[in-house]
């Protein structure tokens, strides 16, 4: 599962980090650390944008479990990223009630607004995209999210597609 | 225009803030139980209300919470499920962004009922708003003295933390809840143990949905008698439905449970109708895995008695011409949709959030995606409607959690009620892509609510 091509840096957590993550093992009875792993993983997928074999051994590391506590985990739920991505990853939801009201058409327009296809990162190293399955907000599809802080943007056209794209373009690495 | 319960202040500017809410009376249930209830008093109020699980099943909360085993020395917990991700339902978002602190109120009364000093809220992962939200007004309500130690005075401590997930549909079924709550995958236990007696970390444990825990509010502070004038039959007190598709006002709507579903889908206090002035071909009427009906048997029962928004009458006629309330995801379907592009994206979906644990549900939902994406693009066989239910009828009932039976349940009532939609894909192949099968004979006899909408 854990193929991955690119180089992988060495990871280090800055003490500000740490501090969060001592801040949420503190949430949960003592000898139950684990229970810190997923909220952990989202904390080290923002400061990073994707989860390195190298990171989630420091996570367990850090949580004193196994390496494979940690890989069976991040494999399993949709959200953690094996390999790198762009910086700001479009995810549509394409599931029923988007999937009625045109989530397809969207995926598309973005597929040739950027150039890339479904999990590639455009050459500028800024934007990747995905369909995801149902993001619980069925009733102003289609929609689309951009993590580290999920944000929504409802209702899609290709207009609003365009502009926001354009925007996040002008943001850029900011 | 009914009675409001949960969303009745939800456009009050503000009240997503501390001070704005309690201004309008929030937090009342809070000093009512502490102050003059004795736990058990409000684990029997919550039963005499008749409140059901909201979040699919439908069991009696109060008897749920009734079973929880109480040895000494063993802490208990109470965790909020708010893994909501079922399609079509997006009430609990919706009532999380907009008044979180009912939700909060709802975890101090319900954890000091059940003994809980610990209890967590599980937001899917996604929601990253959402937890941002429920953080603050967590801090607010402890700055205010309603969490923490000793609250209002009475001795009692409470702690309420917010547990992101990481994105798996599965999380949503209790026991898969709980050990992703543990740090690992979610794949759901084999009960019994049931959680009441062994659940998070192996103590006693709840596990409500949010609208189940901030309905609570409402039964406090007006009494279990009030609440349960409301509804019809074992059907009490109001429902968050999610109203999505091709609705013309989509949105979430508090109803009393027992509203007519044709007052539902066409009054314009509701639904408004189909949008685009078109056709309505079939509704989903609780999230994705109850089975999809055909307008014609969701607005009138096989007794040709009107269809009513309760768990009784939607499940009338069982699954031959019944439905379920599931969750309350209400999607409409109009003339234009194909139902087997829909189920074949259902499918997708539930092959997709399949835990892999269980054979026949890890194995079953990829067979039928496959079955439905040839049928889909005109290269099926008239043998595959068999060939589906067959795999259906062996996923169904067969597998350690209810994820197996939702991914069974939408094919089989698809293929029940639409079986010449599905062969028309076989025999007109060339065509099963590009054009649609269209209304049919589903609709009729259609309501005369029905007209072209400019």
């Amino acid at each position: 599962m854990l193929r991955v091509d690119e180089q992988q840096a060495p990871v280090t957590f800055t003490p500000e980090l740490v501090k969060q993550f001592d801040d949420i093992v503190s949430r949960y009875p003592a000898g139950k650390q684990k229970s810190a792993l997923l909220p952990i993983l989202h904390l080290v997928q923002a400061e990073y944008g994707w989860l390195s074999s190298n990171a989630m051994d420091k996570v367990a590391d850090y949580l004193k479990i196994q390496d494979i506590e940690v890989y069976e985990v991040a494999t399993f739920y949709s959200m953690y990223f094996m390999r790198p991505q762009g910086k700001y990853v479009l995810e549509v939801c394409r599931t029923g009630p988007c999937g009625i009201v045109g989530a397809e058409k969207i995926m598309d327009h973005i597929e040739q607004k950027l150039g890339v296809k479904e999990g590639e990162v455009t050459a500028d190293g800024l934007f990747s995209w995905r369909g995801v399955e149902c993001l619980a907000a069925c009733g102003f599809g289609p929609v689309l999210q951009i993590g580290p802080e999920y944000t929504f943007y409802e209702n899609l056209t290709n207009h609003s597609v365009d502009q926001l794209i354009a925007d996040l373009k002008v943001k850029g690495n900011n | 225009m009914a009675r409001k319960l949960l969303l009745e202040h939800i456009n009050v500017p503000g009240i997503n803030t501390f001070d704005v809410y309690r201004s309008k009376g929030g937090y009342a249930s809070v000093e009512k139980a502490l102050k003059t209830m004795s736990p058990d008093d409000i684990v029997e109020e919550v039963k005499k209300s008749g409140l059901r699980g909201r979040g699919g099943a439908g069991f009696p909360t109060g008897m749920k919470w009734s079973f929880l085993a109480k040895p000494e020395g063993v802490a208990r917990y109470l965790v909020c499920n708010a893994d909501e991700s079922e399609p079509g339902t997006f009430k609990d978002r919706y009532l999380m962004t907009y008044i979180p602190h009912l939700l909060i109120e709802g975890m101090i009364v319900a954890s000091f009922a059940l003994g809980a000093k610990t209890s967590y809220i599980y937001v899917r992962g996604e929601m990253m708003p959402q937890i941002r939200i429920l953080e603050k007004a967590i801090a607010e309500a402890k700055a205010k003295g309603f969490l923490g130690k000793n609250i209002l005075g009475t001795g009692y401590d409470l702690e309420l933390y917010v547990q992101p997930g990481g994105g798996a549909y599965i999380c949503g079924e209790e026991t898969a809840l709980l050990e992703s709550l543990e740090g690992k995958r979610g794949n759901p236990r084999i009960k019994p143990p049931f959680p009441a007696i062994a659940g998070l970390y192996g103590c006693p444990t709840v596990v409500n949905n949010v609208e189940s825990i901030a309905a609570v509010v409402p039964i406090i502070n007006d009494g279990a008698d009030e609440y349960a004038k409301i509804g019809i039959g074992r059907s009490t007190g109001t429902k968050l439905i999610s109203a999505g598709g091709n609705v013309k006002n989509p949105g979430v709507y508090e109803i009393d449970l027992g509203l007519p579903v044709e007052e539902f889908l066409y009054a314009d206090e509701y639904c408004g109708g189909i949008a685009n002035g078109k056709r309505l071909k079939a509704v989903v009427a609780g999230g994705s895995s109850v089975p999809i009906l055909p307008a014609n048997l969701f607005l009138k029962t096989i007794n040709n008695e009107p269809r009513l928004m309760s768990y009784e009458s939607l499940a009338d006629g069982g699954f031959v011409s019944g439905t379920m309330m599931g969750s309350g995801g209400f999607i409409a379907y109009d003339e234009d949709q194909c139902i087997v592009r829909n189920t074949w994206n259902f499918t997708r979906f539930y092959h997709h959030e399949s835990c892999g644990q269980c054979s026949p549900c890890r194995e079953g939902t990829g067979w039928m995606e496959k079955v439905l994406h040839r049928l889909e693009h005109g290269h099926g066989k008239l043998s595959d409607m068999d060939l589906l239910v067959d795999v259906s009828k062996k996923i169904e009932g067969n597998t350690i959690c209810p994820l197996g039976d939702a991914a069974a349940w939408p094919v089989a009532s698809a293929i029940r009620h639409f079986r010449d939609e599905f062969e028309w894909h076989v025999t007109n192949g060339a065509e099963a892509v590009t054009r649609n099968f269209g209304l049919a004979h589903y609709a009729d006899p259609l309501p005369k609510k029905e007209e072209t909408v400019a």
